[in-house]
């Protein structure tokens, strides 16, 4: 099963790498599925507004704070180890020691990951993942594409996403189906948990919220992939 | 790489000194304040009277929008904020069209503002080194609020020394431009309706109507 995932991945970071060839991030071509995007931005937003808020806002307020804290923390640490393997692809040696000093500490003395300890003396998230390895890999981010459900991403970020979700993660070498399917559950809800302040944001700042949500993606991810000191952008004339 | 990182701290402070000596060297007849210092000092004077105020805490957004008003927004140069934010097309408006631009473009950025800071309970400020050589008249200020749990966040303020004062022109959330994430918004609106119909639009925005 792993390895058959796995060469999924492989063939597809294949195939990404090769449709993205040449695609330049000029402003006009950044979103060619732009009337499409936007439909699966409606439909999401139909879904989000009918099922999901209502759900996340009963979690947020039945659920205690520091409950949901531990729950956020429980999957930063997977993701800090997913950072690792990231770090170590980008060939960021410091960066790796740092996220592996966060697992370990935090998954010892921090419970599994439920105590956030390595950020209470310091050590920050190196918050690395394959979308960003592509980019630092010279991939460049190819079409912006709207998900629903998932959200924003794009050719780069998705295929990211889809050798994440083929490797499985750390949570996809548990053996029972069931136990891992929860796990899974649950990290969701915690994120969307998590982008509950930033929808009230975006509906009181967007004049269009989904181009509003689409450039401050693209931003943020340009931001990442260039550890957060990005060369100044080339201005419109 | 230890080696650069020890430089790296100790130059970071002595070229702040540095910088602040030019500063107060190269002083008019009346000092002007550095803009990290100045970014530090507005920003500890607003988020004590939103700690300190009952009414905010309260999520009052009417006393924080008079807070900030009297407190920060004088500190900000609307009209380039919006200027940037128009790219190509702030030329083409009038300069009656600009000022309410301006106006309604701070009305947005308020509202969303103080609505953010509604949220502000226990976080706190950590204030970087300035980087910035002797005669640069535009600088960023480095900041990261600290939360209790969590990563930082990382807010940048972009500053342009003016004539009495530094002013901020741009703030980075995360590694979003407040101002730029609203070019392409900003150019949908003109491409349908013209500047008038931007205009309209931010001004219904600012009232309470809904976005699509």
């Amino acid at each position: 099963m792993t390895v058959r995932s796995r060469s999924i991945g492989n063939a597809l970071v294949a195939l990404a790498a090769s449709l993205l060839a040449g695609c330049a991030a000029t402003p006009s071509r950044i979103d060619p599925f732009e009337p499409m995007n936007r439909g699966m931005f409606q439909i999401h937003t139909a879904v989000d507004e009918a099922v999901m808020r209502p759900a996340i806002q009963m979690y947020i307020d039945v659920v205690p704070d520091p409950v949901r804290q531990a729950v956020s923390n429980f999957f930063n640490n997977i993701d800090d180890m997913v950072s690792v393997v990231n770090d170590l692809l980008q060939g960021k040696i410091d960066k790796a020691g740092n996220d592996m000093g966060r697992v370990m500490l935090n998954t010892t003395w921090g419970l599994g990951g439920l105590v956030d300890l390595a950020s209470m003396v310091g050590i920050e998230r190196g918050n690395e993942d394959f979308g960003q390895t592509f980019g630092v890999w010279g991939f460049d981010q190819g079409p912006y594409l709207f998900v629903p459900i998932l959200g924003p991403t794009t050719f780069r970020d998705g295929t990211g996403w889809i050798v994440r979700a083929a490797w499985g993660g750390p949570v996809g070498y548990i053996p029972d189906v069931a136990v891992r399917n929860v796990i899974y559950g649950v990290g969701a809800v915690d994120l969307r948990a998590q982008l509950m302040g930033t929808t009230k944001l975006v509906d009181t700042a967007a004049l269009d919220r989904y181009l509003f949500i689409r450039n401050a993606y693209l931003q943020r991810r340009r931001y990442l992939v260039y550890d957060g000191k990005p060369p100044p952008e080339k201005e419109e004339e | 790489m230890f080696v650069f990182r020890s430089i790296a701290r100790c130059a970071a402070p002595l070229m702040l000194l540095a910088a602040v000596a030019i500063g107060i060297a190269s002083a008019p007849a009346r000092a002007q304040e550095m803009p990290d210092v100045m970014v530090k000092r507005v920003a500890q004077d607003v988020l004590a009277t939103v700690k300190a105020d009952p009414l905010i805490q309260a999520g009052n957004e009417a006393r924080i929008r008079e807070v900030l008003e009297a407190k920060l927004l004088p500190n900000f140069d609307f009209a380039r904020m919006t200027a940037l934010a128009m790219g190509k097309n702030w030329r083409t408006a009038t300069p009656e069209q600009q000022k309410r631009l301006t106006d309604e473009f701070r009305g947005l950025l308020v509202r969303t503002y103080s609505g953010a800071l509604t949220q502000y309970r226990n976080e706190t400020v950590d204030y970087k080194p300035l980087r910035m050589n002797p005669g640069d008249t535009d600088v960023t200020v480095r900041t990261a609020v600290v939360r209790a749990s969590g990563s930082p966040v990382q807010i940048d303020y972009s500053m342009e020394k003016k004539a009495d004062a530094w002013k901020c022109y741009d703030v980075i959330v995360a590694g979003v431009s407040l101002v730029t994430n609203y070019r392409d918004e900003f150019n949908e609106q003109i491409k349908n309706g013209g500047v008038d119909g931007l205009i309209t639009t931010l001004a219904n925005r600012n009232k309470g109507v809904a976005a699509k």
